[in-house]
């Protein structure tokens, strides 16, 4: 018999009462788990980005477009090493359920300065060569059944008419936090179309993007870039990438910032359920502890016996709660409308965080049940009549 | 040759709120080893403050509490709960088993303070359920025991780690007479044969003559 039986059967004494508390723990932990991972999903667009890109769009809003003509303006400003740009072509694939982000781009340039976007050699030239080519993101392959030389057919709604592109290649993210639901197609091919139509939007793009040659000049270089059209037309907004993902977020931040502390409340209740089980627990078993140390137990002997059982509790259940997280978040993000988040996934500082959380939640909530325990004096946890 | 436990001149007073409660008044008493002594005492008299007194769990207001050469006023929480595991073996009205553990598990219990290791700890744990005549009933729950078990199995928890004394506090308060006459004849077969010093608190006048002397208490003095 070791002090560790103890306090596993103790544990087990109150069968309902454990297994409620380690219920209640795993609940909270799973909650906390989602809240994090949607919070993270949301936020996945502002960690991807890249230190050394700079996003130039309408000075406006990100709706207006800018003139082609930019792009070898900015081309030639020092410091500035590769310029691509892209317009957001919406349109309708199957239905109006199926979200992701459909992209003209500008095909000689985009992968250059988009390296984590990663085409097979043999598939980018072959996507050069074909006008109506399109390159998708391996999960919408893998979730539409697209197969090299598959046609895509698209209702475009900005750019009215039926169109219809040749899947050329299939891109793999180089991480996690890489998109793998985009399609993007050549810009000439939307811009053929739009001459064709006498369109407003021929010659016009949605945003540029460049690639910097030295990050820390961020801040200068973009103030260089809207300089040359200030005063013009096309006034323009130039801003990091990581800030221009913000921006685009900000309208949502408010929930995400409630939803980011609501997961840390969540671990605080996780606390006031265990504490109130440990405390019931300590306060029933005072006579108990009383005799122990009538037997020679020391204070810190029923300190070990009570965080030992708090702490069997909050991992039993934080292990659970960890556990069934993973299936829970597949499983919400199915239940979502496909492309909602294109990167959901449990990152692993939130599994450490999980883990870490509960531990130093037992360790807490055994804290004022053990600090009363050890200091009632023998003769008065003898009288005490629970 | 010294006594065995020596009480000079000590005093005992609880606070209530602001009131100041003597219980034990100036008292002073010498037990040798070996011996088997029976305090009495009207309720309220200070019997079980006194047995507490000597068993360490408890310590006085004034004077000295000196027990095989100890001066347990003079030690810490700790120490005095090291000298508690070493030198008494502790029997209560109502047994106080861990009802969680089994009789086995119960008795071992103070075992896991001596440094013995477990097959060893196992051994003289059954060795003392084996005295105390429960050598079958190891694998019992306390809640699968009678209450005269029981009190025996609190017995073999008391002297399992061969204590230099044990105190026993109404051991019999809360037995039928059958059972009674059990651990008392248990208790009186540990001094005999093995001269185990034993300290009773008892109101039963029966449980009492088997004691080798009385001692009486009364509004906290010996009498």
């Amino acid at each position: 018999m070791e002090l560790l039986k103890l306090i596993w059967r103790n544990t087990l004494r109150h069968k309902l009462r454990s297994l409620l508390t380690a219920v209640g723990i795993a609940v909270a932990v799973l909650a906390f788990m989602l809240l994090r991972t949607v919070v993270t999903a949301w936020n996945a667009g502002v960690e991807a980005s890249a230190a050394n890109r700079l996003i130039t769009r309408h000075a406006v809003s990100f709706v207006f477009p800018l003139p082609y003509a930019y792009r070898d303006r900015i081309a030639r400003v020092p410091g500035v090493e590769r310029v691509t740009f892209a317009v957001w072509f919406s349109g309708v694939y199957i239905d109006k359920n199926q979200f992701f982000a459909r992209l003209a781009v500008d095909s000689n340039s985009f992968f250059d300065v988009y390296p984590e976007f990663l085409v097979p050699p043999d598939q980018l030239a072959a996507f050069k060569r074909e006008r109506n080519a399109c390159i998708i993101g391996s999960e919408i392959a893998q979730r539409y059944n697209l197969k090299i030389g598959d046609v895509m057919p698209l209702e475009g709604d900005i750019f009215p008419g039926r169109w219809e592109f040749v899947v050329r290649g299939i891109y793999r993210p180089r991480d996690k936090t890489t998109d793998p639901t985009s399609m993007l197609f050549h810009w000439q091919y939307l811009e053929e179309q739009a001459r064709k139509e006498k369109s407003s939007r021929e010659g016009q793009v949605g945003w540029y993007v460049s690639r910097i040659t030295n990050p820390d000049e961020a801040g200068a270089l973009s103030a260089s870039i809207d300089a040359l059209f200030a005063n013009s037309r096309a006034e323009t907004k130039t801003e990091t990438e990581r800030a221009f993902q913000q921006s685009f977020l900000s309208s949502m931040g408010s929930v995400m910032t409630a939803m980011d502390v609501m997961s840390f409340v969540i671990i605080g209740i996780i606390l006031l359920v265990l504490a109130n089980t440990m405390i019931m627990a300590a306060r029933e078993r005072t006579h108990e502890y009383a005799v122990l140390k009538t037997l020679g137990f020391t204070a810190r002997h029923i300190f070990v016996l009570i965080t030992g059982e708090s702490l069997i509790l909050s991992v039993i259940g934080s292990a659970i709660g960890l556990t069934v997280a993973f299936p829970a978040v597949e499983g919400f993000q199915n239940a979502l409308p496909k492309g909602w988040f294109p990167i959901f996934y449990i990152e692993p500082r939130t599994i450490v965080f999980g883990t870490i959380a509960g531990v130093a939640v037992g360790l807490i909530a055994a804290l004022i049940p053990a600090r009363r325990a050890m200091s009632i004096r023998i003769v008065e946890g003898l009288r005490y009549i629970g | 040759m010294p006594p065995l436990i020596e009480i000079r001149n000590v005093s005992k007073s609880y606070r209530r709120e602001k009131l100041e409660i003597p219980v034990l008044r100036n008292i002073s008493l010498e037990i040798g080893a070996g011996d088997f002594v029976a305090l009495m005492g009207p309720s309220g008299s200070g019997k079980t403050t006194l047995l507490n007194l000597i068993a360490g769990i408890d310590r006085p207001s004034a004077g000295s509490v000196v027990v095989a050469g100890t001066d347990l006023t003079e030690l810490s929480e700790g120490e005095l709960a090291e000298w508690r595991a070493r030198h008494v073996g502790f029997i209560f009205q109502f047994y106080n088993l861990i009802p969680v553990l089994t009789a086995v598990e119960n008795v071992e219990l103070p075992l896991l303070l001596s440094g013995l290791d477990k097959p060893e700890r196992r051994e003289h744990a059954e060795a003392a359920l084996a005295i105390v005549g429960l050598g079958d009933r190891m694998d019992h729950y306390p809640r699968q025991l009678s209450g005269g078990q029981e009190q025996r199995v609190a017995i073999a928890r008391a002297i399992v780690t061969d204590p230099t004394i044990l105190v026993a506090d109404e051991p019999t308060g809360d037995l039928d007479k059958n059972s009674a006459e059990e651990v008392l004849g248990l208790m009186d077969r540990l001094n005999r044969e093995i001269a185990k010093t034993i300290l009773m608190v008892t109101h039963d006048p029966h449980a009492a003559e088997r004691a080798r002397s009385i001692r009486r208490l009364d509004k906290g003095e010996l009498v």
